[in-house]
């Protein structure tokens, strides 16, 4: 086996490529399971089985079946409903979707670990109850969970490869590609797998600073 | 100390005639443990009247039900005529408008600053002006002392400037009746007396009706027109301080204050 640098530098183009589809999924993979967990956990709350117990029977479900059979099933079972999105649109829903059941668990200890006393507080002085929760509980619950929720983000990079299985061209995908075009599968995967290392690493680094500036 | 911030400046004896809170048949139960049982119970508006009895009697769970923290299991509650309990979420919201209430714990909010934990409600329930409440929360914090502190987090104030801040937070919903809960209990010692100092001022210029929750004795008996020692979740004896400290009538009284005096 040798190491082709010319290889490389055929495949950078390509890497590009790849590389700005995998950060979009991320951004707005987390965006979705920031967005929707925080919807299942505050559910989660309403005092009436009828809502909690059709949320949990739901997100038990999405959690405990794996990513990839998620994928498939909104890729191609969809469509003959008529329902049909970009593979992107699809891969950044699902991944979304997948991790919001583990977001809306950071959350519920996150809004659990608020003080009794800020809701009796909050009665004192009659806050109406979205109030309570968009001025006192929320922004105390998410500053606690932040760090718990940047873990969340972490993981979900290294589960954006999946998202070739329904043929978007991420990193993988495009290393993938190349490779069988050009017989050469050393030097792209290097390469995808060194940007992991350097994603995930700068991730942990934001993520300390973010831990730190919130302990205050 | 500038009397125009305060709640309720002028003492106006016509107003402190009446009553203003009411309690009627209150039965309150946690799970076997009956801790009021058919309480009957009525404060005059403009008094100040300290509830007294050792632990477990029943005093904090008093003030718990009006802040409607808890429920009754069984009763009536009322403040200046208006329901409490039994009523409808709306009356209740209604009705505790009149009501606010010193913590323990202080329970400030910490996400926000001094200025905005006094402002936020103000703005939000009475539908103030963003400059109205800002000028009450200064005059308050000025009152309080705190006038430098208005940007600060509460985590960066002592126990004793941020129970004065949540002071001045109840106070600014300019209520008729503050309650006080055991409100120096989580101070370090010397940090006791400002506040009491405070709730002195505050007892002496205004006329809001107080209920108060201590185990400061002297300051009970400074503030007081009405002591009500509580034993078992029943008032076994009331008065004015001066009988209840100087000759109290029953025995678990007598026993009661000779343990804390």
């Amino acid at each position: 086996m040798t190491w082709d640098w010319s290889a490389v530098s055929d495949f950078m183009p390509h890497f590009w490529d790849g590389l700005l589809v995998t950060v979009q999924i991320l951004v707005l993979g987390s965006l979705v399971s920031f967005g929707v967990g925080l919807v299942w956990a505050l559910l989660m709350r309403v005092p009436s089985r009828w809502v909690t117990w059709p949320v949990g029977v739901i997100t038990e479900f999405i959690r405990n079946t794996p990513l990839l059979v998620q994928l498939f099933f909104l890729f191609y079972v969809l469509p003959e409903w008529n329902i049909t999105f970009s593979a992107l649109t699809t891969g950044v829903v699902a991944i979304g979707l997948h991790y919001s059941t583990y977001t809306m668990q950071v959350y519920r200890a996150g809004i659990e670990g608020v003080p009794v006393g800020q809701w009796e507080a909050a009665t004192a002085l009659n806050l109406p109850l979205r109030r309570t929760w968009t001025a006192v509980i929320l922004p105390q619950a998410i500053r606690r969970v932040a760090p718990a929720l940047g873990n969340y983000v972490i993981s979900m990079l290294k589960d954006t490869p999946l998202l070739m299985a329904i043929t978007v061209l991420e990193m993988l995908g495009e290393a993938r590609l190349f490779s069988q075009q050009n017989f050469q599968f050393t030097e792209p995967l290097t390469v995808i797998g060194v940007a992991f290392i350097v994603i995930s690493y700068l991730a942990s680094l934001a993520l300390r600073a973010l831990e730190r500036r919130l302990a205050h | 100390m500038p009397t125009d911030t305060l709640p309720n400046p002028e003492k106006s004896p016509e107003r402190s005639s009446g009553e203003l809170i009411r309690l009627e048949q209150v039965t309150k139960r946690f799970g076997d443990n009956t801790v009021l049982d058919h309480l009957d119970f009525s404060v005059d508006a403009g008094k100040h009247v300290t509830l007294i009895g050792p632990s477990g009697s029943g005093k904090t769970t008093i003030l718990r039900l009006l802040m409607t923290l808890l429920k009754p299991d069984e009763g009536t509650i009322t403040v200046d005529g208006q329901k409490l309990f039994p009523a409808t979420e709306k009356e209740r919201r209604e009705a505790r408008k009149q009501i606010g209430m010193v913590f323990q714990q202080f329970n400030l909010f910490p996400n926000m600053s001094v200025l905005r934990n006094i402002t936020e409600a103000p703005v939000t329930v009475l539908g103030l002006s963003k400059d109205e409440a800002v000028e009450r929360a200064e005059g308050l914090l000025d009152m309080v002392g705190l006038a430098d502190k208005c940007d600060a987090r509460p985590a960066q104030l002592s126990g004793g400037q941020q129970q004065r801040v949540a002071i001045a937070r109840a106070l600014a919903m300019r209520p008729k009746v503050l309650l006080l809960d055991e409100v120096t209990s989580a101070l370090d010692p010397e940090l006791v007396a400002g506040v009491l100092d405070l709730l002195r001022d505050i007892a002496r210029t205004t006329d809001i009706t107080m209920l108060c929750v201590t185990h400061e004795m002297n300051f009970a008996r400074d503030i007081s027109d009405q002591v009500l020692m509580f034993d078992s979740g029943r008032v076994i004896e009331a008065g004015a301080p001066e009988k209840i400290f100087s000759e109290p009538e029953h025995d678990r009284t007598r026993e009661f204050l000779s343990a804390v005096l």
